[in-house]
């Protein structure tokens, strides 16, 4: 038998409804294969025993035909969604025997459609990252590795474990959140696929917060095809959260596949910052040359606040994070370091608690909205948030169809490469990707090619709010015109 | 009216040692809107119940967890809005007030600060030297905090968070009042006006209705002093208490040449006092911002219409109608109109039966006797076993002249104390305590009456006023039941007094 | 704008948030790193421009007024570092 761990989710799925393997079979050669790459670091839990138990549940059900959509599919899932009965930490020192007596909505669908979860894959603390450097588990190591080189990356992040895990093939799929580029940028540095959707296609409910206005699950995945079977498990209405869309749930895999000719995509001539690497521009016209070949009509356009998303993105962020990030207190669950009155309980367990990222994080956003700081940051970046939307309402009123840019500055660097004392340096590595979040619009990241030395490039197209569908029909056609970016080597295992 | 326009009224000014001053005071009344359910949860409002067990994962704020608005709650703020003869925001925003404390588990509270859902509104207030007019700044809605225990542990406190998350309305007044009786009257007339609107009850002692008392002195035509915040107080006496006595202290410390620093304070009714919070402090910085949990709430005139169609007769309305259509006093309008129980009592009594009754009697057996069992008991009129069936067959018999009004009285005592369900009508019937209308037998009694006390009868000739006890002792003679206009003219007749 | 050790030592003890001597130095520098390139944004024009308060058009939903959670203080209390006859338990708080 071929290593099951290397067939896609959609190639898996066929395997198991023909009845060529079992779900059984399929999971226990994830579980081995996340013993073996303990170098990774991509799990922070792996959960053999209810993996198992799901699978045998799924085989049950495949034998009776009464399989549910993802029947008996191994997935990952970032630490930042709550599952029941198994430990969530946020990758933070704060929630570090946390284990929720409730199930994040994204997740129940997930385990709904027949999925089986194999465990909790690792990340940036609370998700505030790009590097997945800042896990109070230690960081996560890219399975690739530039040619001839044994210099550990980064998988970018912050979804960095499950970026990782999707490139490396332990587990078949991965549902991650995407807060300013969490899914985009490591699905980009690990020659994978990830989708953020629109803000309001999938609950919140159960998803440890970062920035509630920018927050959303998606998946992580081998192929175009893939996160599209995935969203559509993921995504829907769920009353218990109001930000959440009441609207159907198209049949994405449907859209995979679907012409795209007369397609009008913009390429924002704002997007060409300074200092854009030569293979990145070229990367970006090779994206805009795969489309024109497919049909589509490809014009310049302008979305001049673009230089603004990511600092305005930092101060909505930051203060909602502030915010969001209070309730860890010591006193109804997670860590609590003693202290000699009430206050200095607080001020210990989070000093504590919280790693260094997340403190910078939330003083920044403490800052932003104390009393006479309000409105010249909190406000203002709210109104450049409007205007950054209105840009691209514009371009979309004008008959553009979907946005191409590149979805990294650069590809993935050295682990310490960034940590320096300047954290706008890493910042900076949203700078491609904030936007769409601050304007709540759907985006997909897809591998499009190597860098000279050897490391994946992708491509992020920008849809209109709640076209998904156009995204996959899009990021299908660069999907088979750059193939896919499977990793060279299993050095790990 | 503008209030601060509004002339000092020397009756209210307190007198210090070096002159008059004038007390001014404004309101922030925190009432628990009347609800199943919480505000941003499905859990109980129940009051009580074992410790945490009305908290849902929402109300504990567990990570992940995520607030959807209870539309009963958003319809009772704009019902009170109305109620309030209050502007309606169409568009309001919840906001966060962030800061740290045990019984505060998202370590913010939701609530509205820049937008509230109503407006300015304003609250008549009637005072026996006349009424005000007291204007509301704003209504907003937002989550009570849980309980924290401190004297339960030596070393501990300890956190129920069933009231977490429960919906308040925080009713801003502005600083329109002048006295510690009209403070007292405020909050009186509003809490009426909560429980006939149905949005909230009212019980202080639930600490369903808590006041933050802002309290200023100046000189009578001076702009406003610096005012303290009294924080929480949970009776209308102790209100008017807290007033007078900050009132007091601010004035001490100007009269001898200090300044009032703004600040909150508590008032400690033990001792009379109210003393300083400043140890909790510490330089507020609520760092509100909108929630990103929520979308800004949005209704419609519709909406809005829809619940003033259906709202209550209100205090004020319904006094002027019962003054319009019952012919009564202002006074005696108040009183019914205070309870909106006791009125509607009071209406059943008046047209008991299909039939319309001599509506000023009937105010007076409830304000009278049916009262005074009320108080007795502890009871408001309504609360007792006397039925507006009951009241309106007595005013019936007085009517009809089956028993005269002392009669009656009787009747009543026998349905307070014997016969609680028992119908008037029969209860006179049953024990013959029917007015005597027989000429004949009151003529009887009256001529032994007055052969038997021939030095009355001529003691009578000169002073006519001892009438009244040849009249004391025919109806004594006829235990009680003889018609007393009857009696009184045939005296009159028989020792030949002018009439 | 710029913050100085005081304004770091606030907005600490604002977050409840310890810091050390030698922490206040460095948030300081890296604080001020942040504020300088959020900075930028002064440069725009955001005249007429109405705040974001929600990224979809969409209008808050309205929930029945029914009891439908609670009664589950084990599940509440289920993750509590302290927990003492049903209640949450913390260091005393002096009023």
């Amino acid at each position: 038998m071929t290593d099951l761990t290397s067939l896609t989710l959609t190639a898996a799925r066929e395997g198991l409804a023909l009845g060529h393997f079992t779900a059984v079979e399929l999971t226990q050669a994830y579980l081995d294969a996340i013993e073996a790459a303990g170098a990774l670091n991509a799990y922070v839990l792996a959960t053999p025993e209810k993996a198992l138990e799901m699978a045998k549940l799924s085989d049950a059900r495949l034998a009776a035909g009464e399989a549910g959509p993802l029947e008996g599919i191994p997935l990952g899932v970032k630490d930042m969604f709550a599952t029941e009965g198994v430990r969530t930490t946020a990758a933070s020192g704060i929630l570090a025997h946390f284990v929720p007596p409730y199930e994040s909505t994204v997740t129940a669908r997930l385990w709904a459609d027949g999925a089986v979860l194999l465990g909790k894959l690792n990340q940036d603390e609370f998700a505030m990252g790009s590097s997945n450097e800042s896990s109070a588990f230690g960081p996560v190591v890219n399975p690739w590795r530039k040619t001839g080189s044994t210099q550990k990356l980064v998988p970018g992040g912050s979804s960095g474990g499950s970026a990782a895990a999707v490139a490396a093939h332990l587990c078949a799929g991965a549902a991650g959140t995407d807060t300013g580029g969490s899914i985009r940028q490591p699905a980009a540095f690990t020659g994978t696929v990830g989708i953020k959707p629109t803000y309001g296609r999938c609950s919140r409910w159960g998803i440890i917060a970062y920035a509630s206005s920018l927050d959303q699950a998606g998946p992580l995945a081998r192929s175009v095809n893939d996160a599209a079977v995935l969203l559509r498990s993921m995504a829907g209405y769920d009353a218990k959260d109001s930000t959440c869309a009441d609207r159907p749930v198209p049949d994405f895999e449907a859209a995979v596949g679907a012409s795209v000719k007369g397609r009008r995509i913009g390429i924002p001539r704002e997007y060409r910052v300074e200092g854009m690497s030569a293979e990145i521009a070229a990367l970006w016209d090779k994206g805009a040359q795969m489309l024109r070949e497919a049909g589509a009509e490809i014009v310049e356009i302008s979305l001049p606040h673009t230089k603004y998303a990511l600092p305005a993105y930092y101060i909505v962020a930051l203060a909602e994070a502030s915010s969001n990030l209070a309730r860890y207190d010591g006193v109804r669950y997670g860590e609590r370091v003693a202290g000699r009155d009430i206050v200095d309980m607080y001020e210990k367990t989070r000093a504590s608690g919280f790693g260094a990222e997340v403190r910078r994080r939330i003083m920044i956003g403490t800052y932003v909205l104390s009393a006479g700081y309000y409105d010249a940051y909190y406000v203002r970046a709210q109104k450049v948030r409007s205007l950054i939307k209105r840009d691209f309402e514009a371009a979309f009123a004008e008959g553009i169809d979907a946005v191409l840019a590149p979805a990294t500055p650069s590809p993935a660097f050295g682990i310490g490469e960034k940590s320096g004392a300047d954290p706008v340096e890493m910042y900076l590595q949203d700078v491609f990707t904030v936007t769409l979040n601050m304007a709540g619009l759907p985006g997909i990241a897809v591998p499009a090619g190597l860098s000279a030395e050897g490391l994946p490039l992708g491509l992020q197209l920008i849809g209109r709010p709640f076209d998904e569908e156009a995204l996959f029909a899009l990021a299908q056609v660069i999907e088979e015109a750059a193939g896919r970016f499977p990793v060279p080597a299993r050095w790990w295992a | 009216m503008n209030m601060y326009a509004r002339p000092a009224d020397p009756k209210k000014l307190i007198k210090g040692a070096t002159g008059d001053w004038e007390v001014v005071i404004g309101m922030e009344i925190h009432a628990q809107v009347t609800s199943n359910a919480k505000l941003f949860s499905g859990a109980s409002t129940a009051f009580g119940g074992a410790p945490n067990s009305h908290v849902s994962l929402v109300d504990a704020a567990m990570p992940g967890m995520l607030p959807v608005i209870n539309e009963e709650c958003v319809k009772q703020a704009v019902r009170t809005g109305l109620g309030l003869k209050a502007e309606i925001h169409l568009r309001s925003v919840f906001d966060r007030k962030n800061y740290f404390y045990p019984d505060l588990p998202q370590g913010y509270q939701i609530s509205q600060y820049k937008s509230p859902i109503v407006g300015e509104g304003a609250v008549k207030v009637d005072l026996p030297e006349g009424g005000i007019e007291v204007g509301i700044e704003r209504l907003h809605l937002e989550q009570d905090a849980g309980k924290s225990i401190h004297d339960l542990s030596p070393t501990q406190s300890l956190v129920d968070l069933n009231r977490s998350g429960v919906a308040l309305m925080e009713i801003v007044s502005k600083p329109d009042l002048r006295s510690s009786e009209e403070a007292k009257a405020y909050v009186t007339k509003l809490r009426t006006i909560l429980r006939y609107l149905g949005t909230c009850d009212g019980d202080m002692e639930k600490g369903n209705l808590r006041a933050d008392v802002n309290v200023s002195v100046r000189r009578p035509g001076e702009p406003f002093g610096t005012r303290c915040e009294i924080k929480n107080v949970n009776s209308i006496r102790f209100i008017g208490q807290a007033v007078e006595v900050e009132a007091r202290r601010q004035i001490g410390i100007l009269e001898d040449g200090g300044v009032i620093e703004q600040e909150t304070r508590l008032f400690d009714p033990g001792r009379g006092e109210t003393r300083s919070m400043r140890s909790k402090e510490e330089a507020h910085d609520y760092r509100y911002f909108p929630d990103p949990d929520l979308l800004p709430l949005e209704f419609d005139d519709a909406f809005v219409e829809a619940l003033k169609a259906h709202l209550p007769e209100l205090p004020d309305e319904k006094k002027a109608r019962f003054i319009a259509d019952y012919g009564l006093s202002a006074y005696d309008a108040d009183v019914l109109v205070a309870e909106k129980e006791t009125a509607d009592y009071y209406e059943a009594a008046v047209a008991h039966g299909g039939v319309r009754r001599d509506a000023k009697a009937v105010a007076n057996w409830v304000m009278g006797d049916v009262s005074a069992f009320a108080n007795a008991s502890g009871l408001s009129v309504y609360e007792t076993h006397i039925t507006p069936a009951q009241i309106a067959g007595l005013v019936d018999l007085i009517a009809d002249g089956t028993i005269s009004g002392k009669i009656a009285k009787d009747v009543l005592a026998i349905i307070i104390a014997e016969e609680k369900e028992g119908d008037p009508r029969a209860i006179v019937e049953a024990r013959g305590m029917k007015q005597v209308t027989d000429t004949g037998a009151i003529e009887a009694a009256v001529d032994a009456i007055i052969a038997a006390n021939p030095d009355k009868v001529a003691q009578v000739k000169a002073k006519p006023t001892m009438l009244g006890w040849f009249v004391g002792q025919v109806m004594k003679q006829t235990g009680g039941k003889a018609a007393p206009q009857l009696v009184n003219d045939l005296l009159k007749a028989r020792l030949d007094i002018a009439g | 704008m710029s913050v100085d050790q005081a304004t770091v030592r606030r907005v600490a003890h604002l977050a409840r948030i310890a810091v050390t001597d030698e922490e206040v130095a460095h948030l300081q520098g890296e604080l001020n790193a942040i504020l300088a390139f959020v900075d930028e944004l002064a440069e725009v024009d955001v005249t007429g421009v109405e705040p974001m308060t929600s990224v979809t058009p969409m209008k808050l939903p309205l929930r029945a007024d029914v009891v439908t959670d609670g009664d589950c203080a084990d599940k509440v209390l289920a993750n509590a570092p302290a927990a003492e006859d049903g209640f949450y338990a913390v260091p005393k708080v002096v009023e």
